[in-house]
């Protein structure tokens, strides 16, 4: 049967509110046969974003960290497995594109799945956090391009929150190889696909040349950030040229360019602000 | 692609034959539904599934002058996949959690509405969807998510009959526009998910009696059930998800079915899985089969056959096409079941040869594997259930396409009562981004692409093409694009405000034409200013 990856996106108030989402504790905390079922579920569910052992994928927190940014008892979980975390990725129960939703206990297996794979170690340790920030918004330019509680750039994606809804080798992918996953943008309550950051050179019918990301596009036209943070709304049919290319807008950190120490005091940094 | 012809089909449908709403939908009207081409009597508007309206009145030279007539907001949450019918000037149709409506097809003005109120452990697979409607004799007829059938009364919506056909808290549910077929409502299940045993139910349209059912997983004894490996066909699933077509001439229901379950997984369900992924010929009175063709043996994709099954007519050639899951267009003789032809039209890798018969078929290699490899197409398909259209006028077949590849890895699942049932996971693979859109024109005599427009993302919207030498649907980002048929360049626009999960209609009122849509949770209506 169909499974609808874009429902992913939909807000299913209903089938949320149908969970019992009060008990406190899992009843099924312990249990290894629970767990069990658990990674099956989480395998079928949730390793889209989270990856197949729940260390993190492209799209998703690694939730095998003890320290997590929502989610602190297992009533918590419940609450966001269930309900999803609006405004993000993190998609209520039965929306996830995989089609089915799961049952009370099928949620509290995956919990059980979920506590039998954390492990106990503080990620922020990894770098230097007053360099990181020192770096973030001088030698390494990272705030040209992007904010930080509310100070930066605004042509890529706010980096607030990044560390809470990305692993750490995906941040760090981000910077080394930008154009290998471009970020996502907005994301529309009905649509399947998130806007994602593709770079956009237009031609204007009087010749004016616009580069940029693009913030949304349809078939007949297009909203785009410039590099100077101007908007520019386009009908596409009055363009003389449309060129978009999964190049990011954003420059390859090489190593020449930051070293690894460099790159993980910024991580530092980036993952300091989640943990507050 | 050819021009469209300049016969114009006359403009006496035009004439207004009935404008009091109150002849009833006979089967007659329904077996000549040609000829009122002003009305929109069944899912594919009629029994030949080829979503064609001979209205003609909005056509490539005044396209660019649509404009919406109306919108009629349902203020609910969750996907309309509905098809609306429209009958003698109502409009009947459906939306989320199993809700039926019927409005002024004029003014988009509400006659009345059913809402079901649904069980709290209903286990809908993919959204809490509902296809469509069947009218027959003053009543319409809805299948529901909590596996019953109810018919209603068309002028009031008050239930006149209503008869629970499976045990919805084992996944058994409805999401199928029926189809009205003599004195008969027939309708297929959905559960796939949740290893169902799947099957095909007529119904009395009088009485609400079931007068057969066909079971989709043969039972012992039956022919095919050694097509399951031990106990497997219990939990067979092969649901019948989509609205099949019927040919009055030969009394056959062309009825299309879905993947075996577990979906993703084919240990301990070895064999060909009958009749999962088949297109079945039933007799339209008995229920009894008489051929069948299966498309993908021993599905591992979750490539459902439930796309909407056309029948077209080529010279003396009696065919049956079907555009797949799978990615491949596919050509029967609807006689004998015979596989004429089959041709890629999308991102294909997990074939690369064809059985005597003509059916491609599995690389050994295509199976998920624990650690996940990358299929094209991926679970979602090349199609999917988007009705797609056919126009005897460009003589094209229309549909909505996609070129995704998946990662496909087991996660083996034991059988459980009313619980997922998948037996894998699967993901958008990488490799493979961005995922791609289309409309695409095939001619059904070569299978070749004679046009394609590319949507800026995947669409999940059904096509219209129509007399008047269009081709409607929508897309993802909200717009209802109106294209020339001959080669699919767009020719006017409309933004919507919301992703469209639904196929557009025709239909004319006071010879005034109509093209209906669902977006988001409303339906719109666009003609001439
Ligand atoms: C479409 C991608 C996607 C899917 C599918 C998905 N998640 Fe998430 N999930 C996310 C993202 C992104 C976040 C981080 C949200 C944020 O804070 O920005 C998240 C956050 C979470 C959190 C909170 C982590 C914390 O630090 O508190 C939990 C727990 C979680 N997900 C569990 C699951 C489970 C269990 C499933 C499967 C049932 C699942 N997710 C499916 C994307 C996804
Ligand atoms: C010239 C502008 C520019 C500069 C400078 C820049 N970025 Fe970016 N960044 C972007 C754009 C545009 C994107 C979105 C496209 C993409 O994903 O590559 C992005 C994406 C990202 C992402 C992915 C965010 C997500 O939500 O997935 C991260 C992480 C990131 N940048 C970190 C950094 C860091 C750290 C630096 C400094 C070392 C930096 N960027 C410097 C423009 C820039």
């Amino acid at each position: 049967m169909l499974k609808c990856w874009q429902a992913a996106l939909f807000a299913s108030i209903s089938l949320a509110f149908s969970l019992q989402a009060f008990a406190q504790k899992n009843p099924l905390a312990g249990d290894p046969k629970a767990a069990k079922a658990g990674e099956s579920e989480f395998r079928i569910n949730c390793a889209l974003c989270h990856g197949l052992g729940a260390k993190g994928g492209g799209r998703g927190p690694d939730l095998t960290r003890a320290v997590k940014k929502h989610t602190h008892t297992d009533a918590d979980m419940f609450q966001v497995i269930s309900n999803g975390i609006p405004g993000t990725a993190m998609p209520a129960n039965g929306t996830n594109g995989q089609g089915v939703g799961m049952t009370e206990r099928e949620i509290w297996q995956i919990i059980a799945y979920l506590r039998s794979q954390e492990v106990k170690a503080s990620p922020a340790s990894l770098g230097n956090t007053a360099r990181g920030k020192e770096l973030f918004y001088g030698d390494a330019n990272c705030s040209m391009c992007h904010m930080v509680q509310g100070k930066g750039g605004r042509l890529g994606p706010d980096l607030t929150g990044v560390a809470g809804s990305r692993t750490r080798e995906a941040i760090i992918d981000s910077v080394r190889n930008p154009s290998r996953r471009l970020a996502w943008g907005l994301t529309e309550a009905t649509k399947e696909f998130p806007q994602e950051y593709e770079t956009l050179t237009v031609v204007t019918a009087d010749g004016k040349q616009i580069k940029g990301v693009t913030l949304n596009e349809d078939s007949f036209t297009v909203q785009i950030m410039d590099m100077s943070e101007n908007l520019h709304l386009l009908e596409k049919d009055k363009l003389r040229s449309f060129q978009k290319t999964r190049e990011s807008a954003m420059p390859k950190y090489t190593t020449d360019v930051l070293g690894d120490k460099d790159l993980h005091d910024v991580v530092a940094f980036l993952t300091s602000l989640e943990a507050k | 692609m050819n021009r469209p012809g300049q016969s114009r089909i006359a403009a006496a449908v035009f004439f207004c034959l009935a404008c009091t709403a109150s002849a009833q939908v006979t089967s007659e009207r329904l077996v000549n539904s040609a000829k009122e081409p002003q009305n929109w009597m069944t899912y594919s508007g009629d029994y030949s599934g080829k979503r064609f309206s001979a209205l003609d009145q909005i056509n490539t030279a005044n396209a660019p002058s649509l404009i919406p007539r109306w919108v009629y907001q349902l203020g609910s949450t969750g996907k309309m996949e509905t098809s609306p019918l429209e009958v003698d000037g109502v409009l009947y149709a459906t939306g989320p959690d199993d809700r039926a409506f019927a409005l002024d097809a004029r003014t988009g003005r509400p006659l009345w509405i059913y809402q079901r109120q649904l069980p709290g452990d209903i286990r809908p697979c993919c959204g809490r969807v509902n296809r469509g409607l069947a009218i027959l004799g003053g009543k319409v007829f809805m299948g529901t998510l909590d596996a019953h059938v109810v018919a209603m009364d068309a002028k009031t919506g008050a239930v006149i009959w209503d008869v629970a056909a499976a045990d919805y808290r084992t996944g058994n549910s409805f999401t199928v526009a029926p189809l009205a077929v003599k004195n008969l409502m027939i309708i297929g299940v959905s559960g796939g998910e949740y290893g169902i045993r799947g099957f095909i139910d007529a119904y009395d349209a009088a009485t609400g009696q079931r007068k057969w059912r066909f079971y989709t997983v043969p039972g012992p004894g039956e022919p095919g059930h050694d097509t399951w490996q031990g106990e497997s066909w219990k939990v067979g699933g092969a649901p019948a998800w989509n609205t099949g077509t019927y040919d009055p001439g030969s009394n056959l229901l062309y009825w299309p079915t879905g993947n075996p379950s577990p979906s993703n997984r084919g240990a301990g369900r070895a064999g060909d899985n009958l009749y999962s992924n088949c297109l079945l010929a039933l007799d339209a009175d008995t229920g009894k089969l008489k051929w069948y063709f299966q498309f993908t043996k021993h599905d591992e994709h979750d490539w459902d056959a439930t796309q909407v099954p056309v029948m077209l007519d080529a010279g003396d050639k009696h065919l049956i096409v079907q555009a797949n899951r799978n990615g491949f267009f596919y050509v029967l003789d609807r006689s004998t079941g015979k596989l004429i032809s089959a041709t890629e039209y999308g991102k294909q890798t997990w074939s690369d040869s064809k059985d005597t018969e003509g059916r491609p078929i599995a690389k050994k290699d295509a199976s998920p594997t624990l650690t996940g490899h990358t299929v094209c197409p991926g679970a979602l398909g090349s199609t999917n259930f988007l009705a797609p259209s056919y126009s005897p006028q460009t003589r094209t077949f229309y549909l909505t396409a996609r070129d995704q590849c998946d990662i496909f890895s087991t996660a083996p699942q034991p059988y459980e009562p009313g619980h997922a049932f998948y037996g894998s996971a699967y993901f958008p693979s990488e490799e493979a981004e961005p995922y791609l859109g289309f409309l695409k024109g095939i001619d059904p005599a070569t299978g070749e692409i004679k046009g394609k427009f590319q949507h800026t993302s995947p669409t999940w919207s059904g096509v219209l093409s129509t007399a008047g030498g269009l081709v409607f649907t929508g897309d993802a980002e909200g717009n209802f694009i109106a294209f020339d048929a001959s080669n699919l360049k767009p020719l006017w626009h409309f933004q919507m405000g919301a992703a469209v999960y639904a196929p557009p209609i025709a239909f004319a009122i006071d010879g005034k034409e109509f093209v209906i849509i669902a977006a988001g949770s409303a339906l719109y209506a666009f003609g001439l200013p």
